[in-house]
């Protein structure tokens, strides 16, 4: 096993990039962890006096507000920060809600065959004939615009893609002799898929999902930008640049490093997406 | 071919009957009453009442969802519960400005992507092939919003080159014939409107066009690395065509297959890019619209609309399968 892990390792490190890619995650959640520790300020106190105070290095700038404050006078360093807190969590929270019904779908599709595999792969195209956003945008003016709303949303709009990359994995191994050994030897069902056959789908799956996740913090900044995901106050990206539109003008760093550190994160997960497909699926690179 | 056509035709039935049971459903998943989601909060009892016995709502769902799709049959799509109009001519005013914005933009997208893809592959390891691929993959990993903001800052706010948002400034007018503003200030011979209909589409454009770019020049690169591998390109070069024939002729038309296919594939991240495009830079579309129906809870809107979009979606993918298949013979046969 550490054998595997220290091969792991070597082949991932031959991809400068994707070591690029890990190493700004890493950075991302120590930021999101100590987020309080990095903070000057929290992310909400407001201070009217110091209203749309431009960065440091600008001559009007004002030594405690690094990046500068927006219009209620928060401290914008100490709002990208916390930002990411939020970020990470929809992304987690959008992967794991995907993840998780698209795992079922797929390997029960695929396991069981004929009927169910029919239904479920219909219900599986329907979802996937409809523009991502705009079922994104369908989910939420039902649950109405919330943070909570948009993650749900982009966790049920993910489902078809891990369905359909599980269930083909799982129809490549299912009749492979180590499964037919475990039945034969009495294993139910449920231990087939789940203890037999799942872990050795893993390695497709980890690359979505670690694509996935940049997806889902750039569609979750997508849908706050629109004003249907977090609201004001939160400090969230997407809402803080929905809310910079109107300073573009007059304070135009307030544009600047919300859409940075959402591009950050994006391009850090797919580089490391990247890295990883390279050492568990080269095959999947190829097409 | 027919019976590929007949078979690929059957399977867009399902897909159609899952969206309307989606879009049906929409106001009755929603909390509180359907007839106050369609009306509005503001709306009086007598209205309610009335919507009510009109969509059979004391009925069973499945006389509800027959009534509903009568309607549409009959091109009835309902009226928007905010502006009292009907949903459809709304629709068609609109559509044309989504319409214009995507194509500009996958035209852009094209030239620039596939050209920025050849030159990577052909001076492969140099400079350009760097730059290039640096570029595309930023541009994949780039959030279309804020890149139109930064686009209306430097070139906008900044230079003045640009207007900042809108699709047509004040002083002008145009004649309606198709909506597209670039064709129909062209067939009224108004020049000076054209001119600016450009000016206003250049920023829009670049934003939404940057992640398909990104998408096709990496594509394109590796595609071309591939076909430039082959023995016909060595065969084409031995027999001493130019270097612009066996890129072209030999190279890029046999590269073509996986290009046509992405860009087949990316109308529906278009789609996405021009909601957040629309929404910056107040391009009064489909988009833009849609995401002001759902502020409103504008239901008859929401529902409508994204009716109409899933169709287009389900009718376009449908186009491309067949010229897929039309073009690639291996597909028609399995």
């Amino acid at each position: 096993m550490i054998e595997q892990i220290l091969e792991f390792i070597k082949q991932y490190k031959k991809n400068k990039s994707a070591v690029v890619g890990f190493i700004i995650v890493v950075m991302l959640l120590l930021t999101a962890i100590f987020a309080p520790l990095i903070a000057p300020y929290l992310p909400d106190n407001q201070d009217l006096a110091n209203r749309l105070i431009p960065p440091i290095w600008d001559v009007k700038g004002v030594s405690g507000h690094i990046l500068g404050t927006d219009d209620f006078g928060r401290d914008l360093f100490s709002r990208v920060i916390f930002g990411s807190r939020i970020s990470l969590m929809v992304g987690a929270i959008s992967v794991g809600i995907s993840l998780s019904f698209g795992l079922l779908m797929g390997i029960f599709a695929a396991y069981f065959g004929k009927k169910t595999d029919l239904i479920i792969m219909r219900i599986v195209d329907i979802m996937l004939a409809i523009p991502a956003i705009l079922l994104a945008i369908v989910i939420v003016s039902i649950l109405g615009p919330s943070l909570f709303s948009a993650m749900t949303a982009i966790g049920i709009v993910g489902i078809p893609v891990y369905a359909r990359i599980v269930r083909s994995s799982v129809l490549a191994e299912r009749e492979k002799e180590y499964v037919v050994a475990s039945r034969i030897n009495g294993s139910s069902n449920l231990r087939l898929m789940f203890k037999v056959i799942l872990p050795n789908c893993a390695s497709p799956i980890i690359v979505q999902a670690t694509m996935g996740f940049a997806s889902a913090v750039l569609e979750a900044a997508g849908l706050s930008f629109l004003g249907l995901g977090a609201q004001p106050p939160t400090p969230e990206w997407g809402s803080m640049l929905s809310n910079s539109l109107e300073f573009i003008t007059t304070a135009p760093w307030m544009i600047f490093y919300p859409g940075l550190a959402i591009f950050l994160t994006v391009l850090s997960f797919n580089l490391m997406g990247d890295g990883l497909m390279d050492v568990l699926d080269p095959k999947l690179k190829d097409k | 071919m027919f019976s590929y056509i007949l078979k690929r035709l059957l399977w867009t039935i399902p897909s159609l009957f899952g969206i309307t049971i989606l879009v049906f459903s929409m106001v009755h998943l929603a909390p509180g009453d359907p007839a106050i989601a369609i009306l509005g909060d503001k709306a009086n009892k007598q209205s309610v009442m009335e919507l009510r016995a009109q969509l059979g709502l004391n009925k069973p769902l499945y006389v509800q969802y027959y009534i509903y799709m009568k309607n549409i049959a009959h091109g009835d799509f309902g009226r928007s519960a905010n502006s009292n109009e009907k949903v459809m001519s709304e629709f068609k005013d609109r559509f044309p400005a989504t319409a214009e914005l995507a194509i500009v933009a996958m035209i852009f997208a094209i030239i620039l992507g596939m050209g920025a893809g050849i030159l990577s592959a052909i001076k492969r390891y140099s400079i350009f092939d760097y730059a290039g691929m640096v570029t595309a993959l930023a541009g994949v990993s780039m959030p279309v919003f804020w890149l139109g903001l930064v686009l209306i800052y430097f070139f906008s706010v900044k230079l003045g080159w640009l207007p900042v948002s809108g699709r047509l400034g004040y002083e002008f007018d145009i004649e309606h014939i198709t909506g597209f503003y670039l064709i129909d200030s062209l067939l009224t011979d108004n020049i000076p409107a054209f001119w600016d209909a450009l000016k206003h589409l250049i920023l829009p454009a670049i934003a939404l066009g940057t992640i398909p770019m990104a998408i096709i020049a990496r594509m394109t690169r590796s595609s071309m690395i591939e076909v430039m591998k082959e023995e016909y390109i060595k065969t084409a070069r031995a027999k001493g065509c130019s270097r612009f024939q066996v890129i072209f002729i030999h190279g890029l038309r046999n590269a073509m297959m996986p290009i046509i296919t992405i860009i087949g594939l990316m109308l529906g991240s278009l789609f996405a890019g021009a909601v957040l495009t629309e929404t910056t830079f107040s391009w009064p579309g489909i988009g833009k619209w849609l995401v002001q129906a759902v502020y409103q809870r504008d239901f008859p809107v929401i529902q409508s609309t994204t009716l109409i979009i899933a169709v287009i979606f389900i009718i376009v993918n449908f186009v491309v399968d067949l010229l897929y298949a039309f073009i690639n013979p291996k597909i028609r046969l399995s």
